[in-house]
């Protein structure tokens, strides 16, 4: 086992290395003149006074392909990832300032898509065809194919614009003023935790308030097919011998769901777990947008619209490493839910 | 025609597919409905210039956004947007992707293995942020979010399409037509072919709302078509500026963000259910459960 994550987390490099270097390529289709106006953010108002062949030339932009790929990795490998203009600093330092916001985002997400996902697919196969589970089919088949952009600007429309309860946003600004100017510790970046590590509890609350409308805007959808998966998956383990066998045991129902049948029909929901945060990072794109939530998401669509490649190399990096992990962990997983899988 | 029945007699399918039909009709119908733009058809016809939403008038009858441009001809002509999109990202997609996974099981081997590690390479990203990174370096414009969207889908067609003909190339017929002296692309065309796509028909009926969905949120977060053309996702994006309202009335502007949504929500969720009923219909093991 440890040596089988140890050669998966050998392979990291390896698999970065190839994804840098299809990513890199892609920047490369453009001219050099596109590329250099990144770093030009008024163009049109000093107009034609801009030396453009003499900067190409300085910053290397006209070299081969596998020349300038070379010495953007050896910036990599020592920690430089470039500086971002669109958000006005290095973009390490903007990971590092609107990743924890996105974490923040995606836990909470996922809260809500695995308990209410597996509680409710549960309700829903144990009370087969009742009127829960049949308003639950229709009900997923909605919220599958509810964009998350569509729902997220319902939600701010009724929960905002009319009733005034969730406003959008990270913090309230008076919250702001005690997060970024007091003597406020900030020990993770994620407000949720740091108010209750610095004792704010009206901070916490206006976190939540802020937090709540996108987390729901985009766990919809995958609680929608978590839901399904856990209700067919289950329906189908209720039909096994052991069931039968355990409830003729005379087992209490609660038992035979809870210990015999729930656990097994757990595999398909784990397996569908690794691809829940490849898509929860592609929610968060849209979402953060909706809501003006300051995160990941919002940073990358303002790097993508001001043609900003330092920073959508650096994220496409980030995202790499993310999902490469998240295999590793789901992999592992599976020993611990199916003792027959053996990783070599 | 057993299968269209058992989909019509399923209501949750009946109600995809007259979505589905409704949309095509809408979409044929287009410059009956909406008289085309004599610029070019499918750029927004504009009533005035005005900065300010105006509300369902005759004249407009969903009403017009800012920039005058009237909703009634972008939900009509974004429907042949949509369609487009759906179509020909999920054909060309399904063809790479049958080709790729279908070629790389039957010949096995060193082909298979390169195939499908290109393959995995491709999985490897989150499709969403993939098709983000894709389309800002190809630039603005609708064809240029096709192009990558099918850069990014054939992906899940190849896995699928692999998978059926590793199971069909071992069954007996294929034995029999080898031994009858069959060439390989006549049994890989005549044989095996029709016999394992059927998977790829289900996944492709209900990656079409799928497609159509992120091509509409790729020009919502402003890198897919460019502003004033007929596409849903542009729409809202439009709309969002007036989402709040007046402070008398929050719901002022309704009409701007809710005729683009319920078209977006109907014609997506019309394949969902299609595609969905078409599973449960051709799959024996799902009815089983159902």
């Amino acid at each position: 086992m440890a040596y089988y994550v140890l050669k998966r987390l050998l392979l990291l490099p390896v698999i970065l290395f190839v994804l840098s270097a299809l990513i890199f390529s892609l920047v490369m289709f453009l001219n050099p003149y596109e590329r250099l106006a990144v770093f030009i953010p008024n163009a049109d108002a000093v107009g034609s006074s801009i030396p453009f062949e003499e900067l190409i030339a300085r910053y290397g932009l006209d070299k081969p392909f596998y020349v300038q790929y070379y010495e953007w990795l050896g910036r990599i490998v020592h920690g430089n990832l470039g500086w971002s203009p669109s958000a006005r600093m290095p973009v390490a330092e903007a990971i590092a300032r609107y990743f924890p916001a996105t974490v923040e985002l995606m836990s909470l997400g996922a809260v809500i898509v695995f308990v209410g996902g597996i509680l409710l697919g549960t309700y829903s196969a144990t009370h087969h065809n009742r009127l829960f589970d049949q308003a639950a089919r229709v009900g997923t088949s909605i919220g599958v194919s509810l964009p998350e952009f569509i729902f997220g600007l319902a939600l701010l429309v009724i929960f905002y614009a009319w009733l005034g309860w969730f406003p959008p946003g990270r913090l309230s600004s008076w919250a702001e003023n005690v997060v970024y100017l007091s003597g406020f510790h900030r020990y993770t970046g994620m407000n949720l935790v740091d108010s209750l590590l610095n004792g704010r509890l009206d901070v916490f609350i206006d976190a939540l308030r802020h937090l709540i409308l996108p987390a729901i805007a985009y766990s919809i959808g995958m609680l929608s097919t978590m839901l399904r998966l856990m209700r067919s998956s289950l329906l189908e383990t209720l039909q096994k011998d052991y069931v039968t066998t355990a409830r003729a045991k005379g087992l209490a129902e609660k038992v035979v769901i809870n210990k015999h049948a729930r656990r097994n029909a757990l595999l398909p929901v784990v397996t569908f777990a690794g691809s829940i945060v490849a898509k929860m990072l592609g929610g968060a794109v849209i979402v953060e947008t909706v809501f003006n939530y300051r995160g990941m998401g919002m940073f990358v669509v303002t790097a993508a619209q001001g043609l900003d490649f330092s920073a959508i190399l650096g994220f496409s990096l980030l995202i790499g490493v993310i999902i490469v992990l998240t295999n590793l962990i789901i992999d592992v997983m599976y020993t611990i839910l199916d003792p027959t899988v053996v990783l070599r | 025609m057993n299968t269209l029945l058992r989909v019509v007699r399923n209501p949750l399918g009946l109600t995809g597919l007259v979505l589905v039909l409704l949309w095509a009709f809408i979409a044929i119908l287009a410059p009956v409905i909406s008289h085309p733009n004599p610029r070019d058809a499918y750029s927004i016809a504009r009533i005035g210039f005005s900065s300010l939403p105006k509300p369902p008038s005759p004249k407009a009858l969903f009403g017009t956004t800012s920039g005058g441009y009237n909703i009634l001809y972008g939900i009509v002509w974004g429907a042949r947007t949509a369609f487009r999109v759906g179509l020909i990202v999920v054909s060309v997609s399904a063809l790479i992707g049958v080709l790729v996974g279908g070629v790389g099981a039957f010949l096995g081997g060193i082909v298979d293995e390169v195939l499908m590690r290109i393959t995995d390479l491709f999985m490897s990203f989150p499709f969403l942020i993939a098709v983000i990174v894709m389309s800002i370096v190809l630039g603005k414009g609708i064809d240029k979010v096709i192009i990558a969207l099918i850069i990014f889908g054939w992906r899940t067609y190849a896995r699928v399409m692999r998978s059926e003909v590793l199971s069909v190339k071992e069954r007996d017929y294929i034995s029999a037509a080898e031994s009858l002296g069959a060439g390989k692309l006549r049994i890989f065309f005549r044989h095996i072919l029709p016999n394992s796509i059927f998977p790829v028909f289900i996944i492709a009926s209900l990656d079409i709302g799928t497609m159509v969905l992120i091509a509409a949120s790729l020009s919502f977060i402003g890198v897919g078509a460019e502003p004033g053309y007929a596409d849903w996702g542009q729409m809202i994006n439009f709309s969002r500026s007036w989402l709040l309202g007046t402070v008398n009335n929050p719901f002022e502007y309704w009409y701007t963000y809710t005729y683009p949504s319920i078209a977006i929500l109907t014609f997506v969720l019309g394949w969902t259910l299609l595609g969905d009923t078409l599973r449960d219909v051709l799959d024996p093991r799902m009815r089983k459960i159902e």
